[in-house]
Formats: C-alpha cells, structure tokens, sequence
C-alpha cells in the first residue's frame, strides 16, 4: 500500500505553523519526510503523529503564575557547587587562559568591565583564513608592540639624567620595526629628541629633573608601537580548514575595523564590549553563549531557557545590568526587595526622603508583610458571589 | 470567618518634630530606669506609659497586660538640634546646591535651567520612575557654582567631615545654621533636591526633637541573679538623656561657649551612634564591658537583622526536626515518621456529623496514647487543652462546629526539607507513614533531590494546617510530581547505587531463576502476575530469564531503544548481537534484550526508561515502577549476592610488572625531556616560555604513562568482578578510581600543576634542588593498594588538602551567587497571556523560554521528542 506523497507531509505539518514553534514543525517535517523515503506512511498515521505532536507540545506549556524566575536562579545557582573552582584551564587552545568554572560564571552574572581573562576568536575573510602566511601576517599587525617589547634592556642614566634603550635586533626584526622607526615615534609622542646610536636610543626628558625623568622612562616603556590597544598575545590555530586568529585581550570595535576580518563569525568573551559594539541584542546572546559554553564545558546540564531568562532580565532595561546590588537588585522598584538584599539602612532612610511608595508586588515584600506572595496559587485572586447561604445535606 | 486584612502599600516619610510630639505619650526627662523598689521611675526610660514588658504590670497608656500591648512611644526634647546620620548625605547635597544668602536660598543653577530639569523630573515622576536620580545631576552641576544666578551672592565651598560636621571656607556650621539653611529651601526647590514636600521637609533632617521608642521594643532581662540587665538601645538613650540634661543645664547657667560646644557634640555623638553605631570616622560606642552596642542600623542590617533574619525568614510552629535513616520498603511518596513526633504535631480537624464519632474517640485518647489528639477547640473559640481537661466530658460534649487537633496519622501530608534549600526539590511533600523508631525515614530514590546522605544529616518537616495548604502540597509538592527537575527536563529521583547493580546482575545474560526463586523475588516486590511462559525447561525444572521478571514490572506498550551504560562504544555497533549485551530494546513492555543500569532508570542519569514512563504514563505509574523496580533490584542483589572487597583490585604478577616498567620508562622520558630543556633546545610552544612547555610536556608523558598503565589493569579486570560492575554500570565509582587503586595513582596537583611548593627550590629536602624529575614534583607511581611511600604520601596529602580548600571556598562563593540570583530573578512570572513579567508588570520575554515550553515539562529540553513520536506511532527500524 502506498503511503501519502512528501507534498502532503509537507502542506498537513505546515497546518500546524503559529499554533507550535517553528523549530518544532521544522525537525518534524524533515524527520517525516526522511522516513517516508524509507517507508510508506498511511494517511491515518500521519494525522495520529500530527495529532500527538499537538497534544505533546500543549501538554509541555509553562502554565500561568509559574515563578519562572525562581527556577531558573536556582537552576544555574544549584549546579554552582559542582562545578571547578580552578580559575586558568587550558581549554581547546593550549596556548591561551581561559577563565572556566564557577569563576566565570560569576564573571558573567556580574557583568564586569572586563573578565579577567579577556579573550578574542578572530575569523578571517577566506583569502586570509586559508594562507598561513596571510594569518600569521596580520597576527603580527594586530598584536600591541610596546618598546619594552622590542628592547633588550632599558637603563635611566642618572648622572646624565637621560633615558636609554638598548634595542633586541631579532625582536624588531619580527616585529618589522627599525631603530629609526622606534625613536621617530618616540619623538612624535613626547615631541623630544631621540639620539640613534646603533640599537642604542638615549633621550632627555624636556626638563632635567630626576622625577622627570622617571615619568618619561615609564611613559616610554610602555608606549604602542604597533596593534591593536589591548592585543597582548596572538596566536594562530589551525581550525576545519582555516586558521583562525586567538588573542588574549579584546578590542572589539577595532578589529572588527579591519579590512581582513570576518565581522559575522568574530568573537570576544567580554560581554559588556559586544554591547557597546553591537547592541543589547548581541550583548544578551553573547550571556547565554558564554553561559552555555562554561555550564556545558563543566559537563553540567542546565535548560537553555534558564539562561535566556537570565540574560534577558539582564538586558531589558537596553544595557548589561549586574545581578547583584549595581544591577537588577539595585533597581528594583520596591523599597523593601532592596532593604532586605543589602545595603538595609540606606535604602529605608533614602526612600524616607523621596517619600516612596511600596505597593508590594513583588515576592519579597509580601513574605515581609506575611501576605500570600503573588505566585503559582497565590496569583490568582478569587472573586466569589455566594448564591446561599449554608449547607444541604 | 475572619476576613484578614490586606496591606495594599506602605509608604515611607520623614516625621516632624510635631509628629513625634503628637505619637508620643509622655516627655521623658529622666535618664534613670527603676527605683531601688525595682518599679519604673515616672517619666523616666521605663515608664509604665511607654508599655510594659514584666508580667503581672499593666500598660498606663492602654492598659494592656504585657504582651498584649504593643507599646507606645515618647519623646526627649533636645536642647540643641541634632543632624540625624541616616540622612547626612541628603544634608550634604542640599547644603551643597543651595544658596547660603538667608533671603535667598535658591538652588545655585538658573531659572531656565531648573525649569529643564523640572520638566524632566516630572516626566519620570509621571510614569511612576525614579525621579530623584534627576536631583543627583542637579546637585552634581549646582555644587561647583560659585556665584548664586538669582542673588549673586558668592559661595563658598561646603567640605564634609565624616561622620557629622560641615565646614563652610575656614568656618564650621552648626546643626543650627545647617537647620536654618535647610528652612530657607523653596518649597519648590526642594523636589529637585529629591525631598517630597508631601511626606518630608528639609530641616527635619535636623532633630529638634527625638523619639523614644516603647520599652517593648528594648525589653530588659532578669538574670538568674536578679541582677536586670538593660537592652543596648536603653544603655543609648540613657546616654543621651543624660548629655541633653547637662546640655541644658549649662545653657540655662549660662556656662561658657565652649563647654556648651563640647557638651552639644557629645550629645550629636550619642544621637548619631544610637541611629547606627558603625558609621565610619568616628569610634564605635561600647558597653561598660567593652563590647559594640548593638544599635538601631545594626538591629536591621545583615544576615541576622531584622529583615533578613526575622522578616524575609520566619520561624514557624508545626515543625519537627530529626535524623534521618534509609527505608527501602516504603514509597518515594512517603516519609517514615516517629510515633514520638506524630504525637506533638497535629492537625486541626472540623467536626461533622459524620466524623464525631471517630473524633470522641481519638479526644478520649487524649494527648498521650497514639492516634489521639491534643486540643479541642469549642466553635466559640474556647480553647481545650487535653493533657489537663476531662477527657470524657469534652467528648461527649462535641458536636459539629468544634474543631480538634488531632495526631498525625497514615496518609496524611507533611512538607520535608533538607538544607540547603538549593532547588525546589529540596522541599517536598510526603506522606506520613508512622513507624516504630525515632528517625525520619525515607526512600533511597529521594536522596538526590534533596542531597541526602545518613551519615548523621538531619531534615526538618512541616504539617500544613488548612485544607487548602494540605491540597496545594499533595497536588503540587508532592515526591511523584517532582521526578523531572525543571532544571534539564530529565528525572532528579530514580535509582541509585544498589539499584542498579541489582537490576544489572538480574537482567544480564545468563541469568536464570527457578519457580521458587522467581516467586520469591516478586512477593518481595509485593506483585503477584500469572508467570509467563519459562524460557528454558531442563531436566523437569522450569526456568526464567531475569530479563523476563524485570519485563513484569514495565507498563504495557513501553517501546524503546537505547544503549546502556556499559556500552563500549565501538566503532560500528553490533546492536542485538552485542557480546556486553548493551544494546536495550524494549517492546511493548518486554525487555526483549540489553541489560538495565544507570542509562535506565538512575537518578540525574539520562534515565531512558524511566523518563519515557513519567513523559507518556504520568506520573502516578512512574511512582509505582520505581518503588517496585527498586524493590526488585534489591531483592536480586541479596539473591545473588553483592560485595566488594580489596582483592577486587588484585591483578596478577606480570601485570604488576608491566606496570612498573611503564613508570620506569616514563620517569626515563621526563628526564630526558628535562636534559632537552637544560640543554636549551626545547622548542617553546608559541605563546609559552620554555618552562611552561617543559612542565605542560612532562604532565602529557606521566598522564599518558598512568593511563596506559590503567589500561593494563583494565585488562584484568572483568565484567564478572564486582567492583567493576560498580563502575561500568554507573552504580558508584569509575573506572578510574579503580586505576587508581589497582595500578597507579597518578600526579598530584595544586593549582593544576604539579607540586612545586615547600622547600626553597624544592617540594622536599630529599631531592636535589631544581630537580624537576617525576618523583620530585609530586607524581605517584604506586597504586592506593600496593600503598604510598612516604614521600608520596605526603604528594598525596598536599593534593588532597586543595581539594578540602576548593570545596570549603566553592560553597561560599556560590551560595553568595545564588543568593543574588534568587533575588534578581524572584519576581519573574508567567502572566496568562504567555508573557513573562517582573513585579512592575514590565515584560521581559514575549514567550517565555521562545516557545513557551516548561523546562520541567519538556523532553530534555525539547517540546516534542519527534523521534520517539515517530517510532511509537510507526514502528521501529
């Protein structure tokens, strides 16, 4: 007996678009049209499967009053004590640190500044990716050259009050830098006169005092040559078949400038950066990425849903909040969810002076007040007409 | 019935000297508390009029025994103004962004300007936002000015001192002048400094006038001496009636300025650090014994202040905590509970017409004869209490409209939680099954969620009192409800340990039982099915797979196809024909091949079975197959015997060998790579320095070297050894544990990397210094059977002392995340429209999760498992 043809799975599982999810009617449609190729499937059978797949996914819906919020918190915060407190791991790249574990799960909750371990996966543009020469070349472009780097030692010359570097041939060579080049942009930055003397550079700050001179010697030391600002580290990995650019520290804005990149596959881990670079939107994916990545690197199991909560509490306002006394329970609108988290006195004798308002919606609040809390059962207020009054038997 | 009140908002404000005055019952004036009688002294910190604590006194104000009244407050008049700490910084801005002329007091930016920022604040203000966080800017941009825009008055600059003073140029302001700057303030002004006119003025920043708070509020104590001790606020506010009076005093005498500038300060010390006595820049008032008063901040502040120790966390009544033991013979849904305790927690209960008579009975009974009860209460609210009353009396005189507490009884529903409350499967509802002992008993399958163990844990249990709490808890709480944990949508209750040997050793193949065994193993299970046909009849004697007992205990229609943990994982699977008999394919609820463990039905594991069951048959089916498969499983493995031992471990003689010269040849490879290194010809890493990459090849060559040093050992030992059915069925252990023991035990660490710490240059002084050889840095090459020597030992000990610290500093850390989390997150809800909210009814997601789906609900994260949908309704491959 024939089975119904691939045009009428598609056009009877179409049925079901708006009433369940895309991803759900996308997986089913390709799974039955993949077994149909292998086996009849009988009208009737089709109808049943389409029927239960309805019935399944009404039967998986979150019911209303659910404290989501809850679940999640404690469906990433239960985990926490499973999981490594080894800040630096080696993980896929030997080379690079990476912060994992517990650590960087906080680090991402508390969207900091930077995380300590600021990181960049940079793809390249395929003329790029796929010539090691082409790679390395714009590793080397990239990475911060500081005169420290290219120098062999440095010495402050106190008798003559002047400053003098002693150049590393090999290392400028790498770097295609010359001793010229060096002192040209010395002399640019700090408008003083470079003496070149073979490797040697010797300079005088612009008055001859020693305390001077010891702001000029460190001020040099650490000036850019060349890079990216925050490029300390590079190194080239050979990944599929391309090679893609590592990088410790992170510059988003400036590399995803330059002509060679890839801007759709580039990565960095700090948070905040994606959402000044690329918007909140990007910012909130990055949290869930970054959060999946570290739960699932630990071998935890943890709901994506849960993380995209996260995420998005952290996101709505339109930039990255904490979770945590800066952030979201900084914020909240009730005076009493704020005392009782931390900084208690403040809170109450601020919220004196702007005569607030506590008008106990939230959770917290009403636990303080002993009221039923405004969830699952507790959400549902009950209006009642009593028709008569007492009993029969 | 009573209606209970509902609190709809609380608002906050500022008193005014006058509202103080107003509340108040009494001035006090005298800075003592009792005469030498031991009674109150009249106006003085503990007149009878501000409430009464002792028993037998009653209140002057509302004549109310003690605990009855709630107390009334009174008042101390200050003979000079006070600045009240709690509101300095607001002070300092104010002070700050005001004009200092008397007349003119505006706020130091233009007209226009304030207008800007008027129309700005009360657009916030309007959609119910923050609208103070305007003032900040204003504050920000008036402090700098220098000249006033409306009187042109030159300002100086205001410098705050910590805790309480302000300086104006070279002058100091007093709390007077800073009041009077205060007064000047506009009406108009003040909302952009952030002060809401409606509840608050500015110069009631400054205390004129300070509240006494009731004696309730400060009771004092007895000591068993008889000596009374005075709480910590009294001992403040003795102090500050004392400085106010000699304040005084030396105003009226007319003393010198400078004794009366001191005495003022005094008093502003003593007021501020009665309002919080851990203000920074000033030192901490003590008690006469040297310890910090404990004042008013301090009382809220913190873990165990009032709002997170009393208000936030309330401790209840109708609670019990004990030990708990396993049982392995009761339900996931029940909680073995003590005779003891079921006495002493109760549960009221209604009389009816059809219930008298077996309530007279149980109030016959009494308190002390089990099922009794404990109280009755008469529908005019008079209480009974059983141990004293007569007995017979009162039961005959109930009718319906009395309400008895009676004991807890089999079936009813009790919450059980174990702390840490990290999920909600950390508080659950069971049923009470009282039992002889004095333990609270639970079913080994509830030991995950709730992260229980018997060495000594204790859990607390609690019995809800109305009907609607005991339906909510039965219907939502309880144990079968919480199988699946929202966190991966997989179930967090299921077998552990021996239930996966049990079933393991039941269900391999070649395991055959008799009639009488296989009628012994289900009367213990507690099923009585008609046996189906033997598989295999020799010499007259029938016999039974173990596969075909567990198959009893599956639902009709179960199908399903799965791989078990013990799978070896080949390259290409040999799927039925397997030889470890891996491969698990259930038809309509006959295990028709493959073995059962961890993949089956074990807790947090993937759980094939077990899940399917809960997902298609509910929850209630589920709960009964794990009760009994769990049964089962322990009754096979007393059947067949179960233990392990050391010679579990023992591998043979050549073995031992090959072993060793596996640990010779590597340390030979670490010291030629150390000779590489010296030699500098090393090539580095890109990225590393040469150490680096020395020490990260030295790790690769001795983990390399232990593990096929345990792939040796592995060799010797088979499926049929106990300790490795442990491991290779998930039960406990691994098989690296078993390495360890049987082979090597591998290299230490700390901070993951090998040991390098102790002496200088050295771990030990038994090497060489900067010997960087295997031995030297921590590697152990023995195995825990054959012993450590003592150097290792001590490697060993170094290692496992980071593991204690890590676990010490790992649950701190995340405790304090959790914490954060919980209260960032706790006010999301999903709303009946599928939006989820916060408590301001902003939405945070159109969908929850994007497709709605509830975690807990779902099939590991998926809405609709097509592929099992497809195979049950199709059919197999």
């Amino acid at each position: 007996m024939a089975g119904v043809s691939s045009d009428t799975i598609r056009s009877e599982v179409s049925k079901l678009k708006g009433e369940l999810p895309d991803s759900i009617i996308r997986e089913l449609q390709g799974s039955l049209l993949r077994v149909g190729k292998e086996r009849a499937i009988m009208r009737e059978q089709l109808e049943e499967i389409i029927k239960n797949a309805r019935q399944a996914y009404t039967n998986a819906m979150v019911e209303p009053g659910e404290a989501v919020g809850t679940v999640a918190a404690q469906s990433i915060g239960e985990p926490g004590t499973q999981m490594t407190l080894r800040t630096f791991h080696y993980a896929g790249v030997a080379e690079l640190n990476v912060t994992l574990g517990l650590p960087r799960i906080i680090e991402i909750i508390d969207a900091r500044k930077t995380p300590s371990a600021p990181l960049m996966t940079i793809f390249l543009k395929e003329k790029f990716g796929k010539s090691k020469e082409k790679a390395r070349e714009f590793a080397q472009k990239i990475e911060l050259t500081t005169v420290e780097d290219v120098a062999l030692q440095t010495e402050t010359d106190l008798i003559n009050i002047m400053f003098v570097i002693t150049l590393n041939r090999s290392r400028l060579q790498r770097r295609g830098l010359t001793p010229t080049k060096v002192a040209s942009s010395i002399k640019d930055t700090f408008k003083i006169d470079v003496g070149v003397d073979g490797y040697k550079l010797r300079m005088k700050p612009s008055t001859a005092t020693l305390s001077e001179l010891r702001r000029l010697a460190t001020k040099v030391r650490i000036l850019p040559l060349h890079g990216i600002k925050g490029i300390t580290r590079v190194v080239v990995k050979m990944e599929k078949d391309e090679y893609v650019v590592y990088t410790e520290g992170s510059n988003l804005a400036e590399v995803l400038a330059m002509p060679e990149v890839d801007r759709a596959r580039t990565m960095t881990n700090n948070i905040r950066e994606i959402g000044e670079v690329l918007g909140i939107e990007a910012a909130r994916n990055s949290i869930i990425n970054e959060a999946v990545k570290t739960l699932e690197e630990q071998g935890l199991e943890v709901d994506l849903r849960h993380m995209m909560l996260a995420a998005d509490m952290m996101t709505t306002s339109g930039e990255v909040r904490q979770v945590g006394r800066h952030g979201i329970s900084g914020e909240k609108a009730s005076v009493l969810a704020r005392a009782s988290f931390e900084i208690t006195t403040k809170h109450l004798v601020d919220a004196c002076v702007h005569g607030e308002r506590d008008r106990l919606n939230g959770i917290i609040e009403n636990v303080i007040a002993g009221q039923p809390i405004p969830l699952g059962t507790g959400s549902v207020e009950l209006v009642m007409r009593r028709e008569r009054e007492g009993g029969s038997k | 019935m009573r209606i209970p009140k509902v609190i709809d908002g609380i608002d906050f404000g500022v008193m005014s000297p006058e509202d103080i005055r107003k509340m108040s019952v009494t001035k006090v004036i005298a800075a003592d508390t009792y005469d030498e009688d031991g009674y109150p002294i009249e106006r003085g910190l503990m007149d009878s009029r501000l409430g009464v604590v002792d028993p037998g006194l009653r209140c002057r104000t509302c004549g109310a025994r003690a605990g009855e009244c709630p107390g009334h407050f009174g008042h101390v008049e200050l003979a000079r103004q006070v600045i009240h700490v709690g509101y300095i910084d607001t002070v300092h801005d104010c002070l700050r962004a005001t004009c200092r002329n008397k007349n003119c007091g505006r706020i130091l930016l233009s007209t226009q300007k304030l207008e800007e920022f008027r129309k700005q604040l009360e657009d916030i203000k309007r959609n119910g936002g923050k609208w103070w966080e305007v003032s900040d800017q204003i504050v920000r941009s008036a402090a700098t000015v220098e000249k006033c825009p409306h009187c042109g008055e030159k300002q100086l600059r205001i410098k705050f001192e910590k805790p309480t003073t302000f300086m104006e140029g070279k002058n100091r302001l007093t709390s007077s002048d800073v009041r009077e700057r205060l007064e000047n303030i506009k009406d108009d002004d003040a909302l952009l400094l952030g002060i809401d006119l409606k509840v608050a003025r500015p110069e009631w920043m400054i205390l004129t006038v300070l509240p006494v708070p009731p004696v309730t509020v400060r009771p004092s104590i007895t000591l068993e001496s008889g000596v009374r001790s005075e709480d910590d606020l009294t001992h403040k506010l003795v102090d500050i009636i004392r400085i106010n009076q000699r304040l005084a005093e030396n105003i009226e005498a007319g003393a010198p300025h400078l004794i009366v500038e001191d005495l003022w300060e005094l008093l502003q010390y003593h007021v501020t650090t009665y309002f919080d006595n851990g203000v920074s820049g000033i030192p901490p008032a003590r008690h006469r014994s040297g310890r910090v008063l404990r004042t008013l901040a301090q009382r809220l502040r913190g873990k165990e202040g009032r709002f997170r120790g009393n208000l936030s966390g309330k401790r209840v009544d109708f609670s019990a905590r004990t030990v708990v033991s396993p049982d392995p013979n009761i339900s996931i849904n029940e909680i073995g509970f003590p005779e003891h305790i079921a006495q002493i927690l109760t549960i009221p209960v209604r009389v009816t017409e059809y219930n008298v008579e077996e309530l007279r009975n149980l109030v016959r009974r009494g308190t002390d004869i089990y099922p009794g009860a404990n109280n009755v209460i008469s529908p005019e609210g008079k209480r009974y209490d059983l141990r004293y009353a007569d007995r017979e009396e009162i039961a005959n005189k109930l009718e319906p409209g009395f309400i008895i507490e009676r004991h807890l009884k089999d079936g009813d529903i009790v919450i059980f939680n174990r702390q840490p409350s990290l999920h909600r499967m950390s508080i659950m509802a069971h049923e009470v099954r009282v039992l002889p002992g004095r333990t609270f008993r639970l079913n080994l399958c509830v030991c995950p969620p709730y992260n229980a163990d018997f060495d000594g844990d204790e859990m607390n249990v609690h019995a809800p009192q109305s009907e609607e709490a005991q339906a909510e808890a039965r219907i939502l709480m309880r144990v079968q409800e919480q199988i699946l944990s929202p966190r991966f949508g997989g179930p967090i209750i299921g077998g552990i340990q021996d239930h996966i040997t049990g079933a393991y050793m039941l269900t391999r193949k070649g395991t055959l039982l008799t009639r009488e065994q296989t009628q012994q193993l289900l009367a213990y299970v507690g099923v009585f099915p008609e046996l189906p046909k033997p598989v295999v009849r020799e010499k007259g004697t029938e016999y039974w797979t173990g596969k075909q007992i567990f198959s009893m205990l599956l639902p009709k229609g179960l199908s399903t196809t799965f791989k078990a943990k013990v799978c070896e994982n080949c390259a290409r699977c040999k799927e039925e024909d397997c030889e470890i008999d891996a491969y698990v394919v259930i038809r309509d609820g006959q295990l028709l091949n493959g073995v059962i463990d961890a993949r089956s039905y074990k807790a947090l594991d993937r759980c094939e079975i077990l899940d399917r069951i809960v997902k298609d048959y509910g929850t209630t089916a589920a709960r009964e197959f794990l009760d009994r498969v769990t049964r089962l499983s322990i009754a096979a493995a007393v059947m067949f015997g179960f233990t392990t031992s050391i010679d579990d471990e023992d591998i043979p003689p050549e073995a031992k060998e090959r072993i060793s010269e596996i640990m010779d040849k590597a340390r030979e490879r670490v010291n030629k790579l150390i000779e590489v290194y010296n030699a500098g010809e090393l090539e580095p890493l890109p990225g590393r320095s040469l150490r680096e990459t020395l020490e990260m090849k030295i790790m690769e060559v001795l983990a390399e070297s232990r593990d096929s040093a345990g792939t040796i050992a592995e060799k010797h030992l088979g499926l049929d050894n106990h300790a490795v059915i442990m491991a290779r069925t998930g039960a406990r252990g691994s098989m690296l544990n078993l390495t360890q023991m049987a082979a090597c035990v591998g290299q230490q660490s700390v901070r993951g990397e090998r040991l390098s710490r102790g002496y200088r240059r050295r771990t030990l002084p038994h090497y060489k210094p900067d010997d960087l050889g295997a031995n030297a840095r921590g590697f152990v090459s023995s195995s825990y059977k054959s012993g450590l020597g003592p150097l290792e030992f001590f490697f060993h000990a170094m290692g496992g002392r980071e593991g204690l610290v890590d676990t010490a500093v790992r649950t701190a850390q995340s405790g304090y995340m959790q914490r954060r989390l919980i209260n960032a997150l706790q006010d999301l809800r999903v709303e009946y429209d599928g939006t989820v909210r916060d408590d301001r009814g902003a939405i945070v997601q159109f969908t929850y999760g994007e497709d709605g789906v509830d975690p807990a609900r779902s099939d590991k994260g998926k809405a609709v498992n097509v592929e099992k949908l497809i195979e049950r309704i199709i059919g197999g491959k």
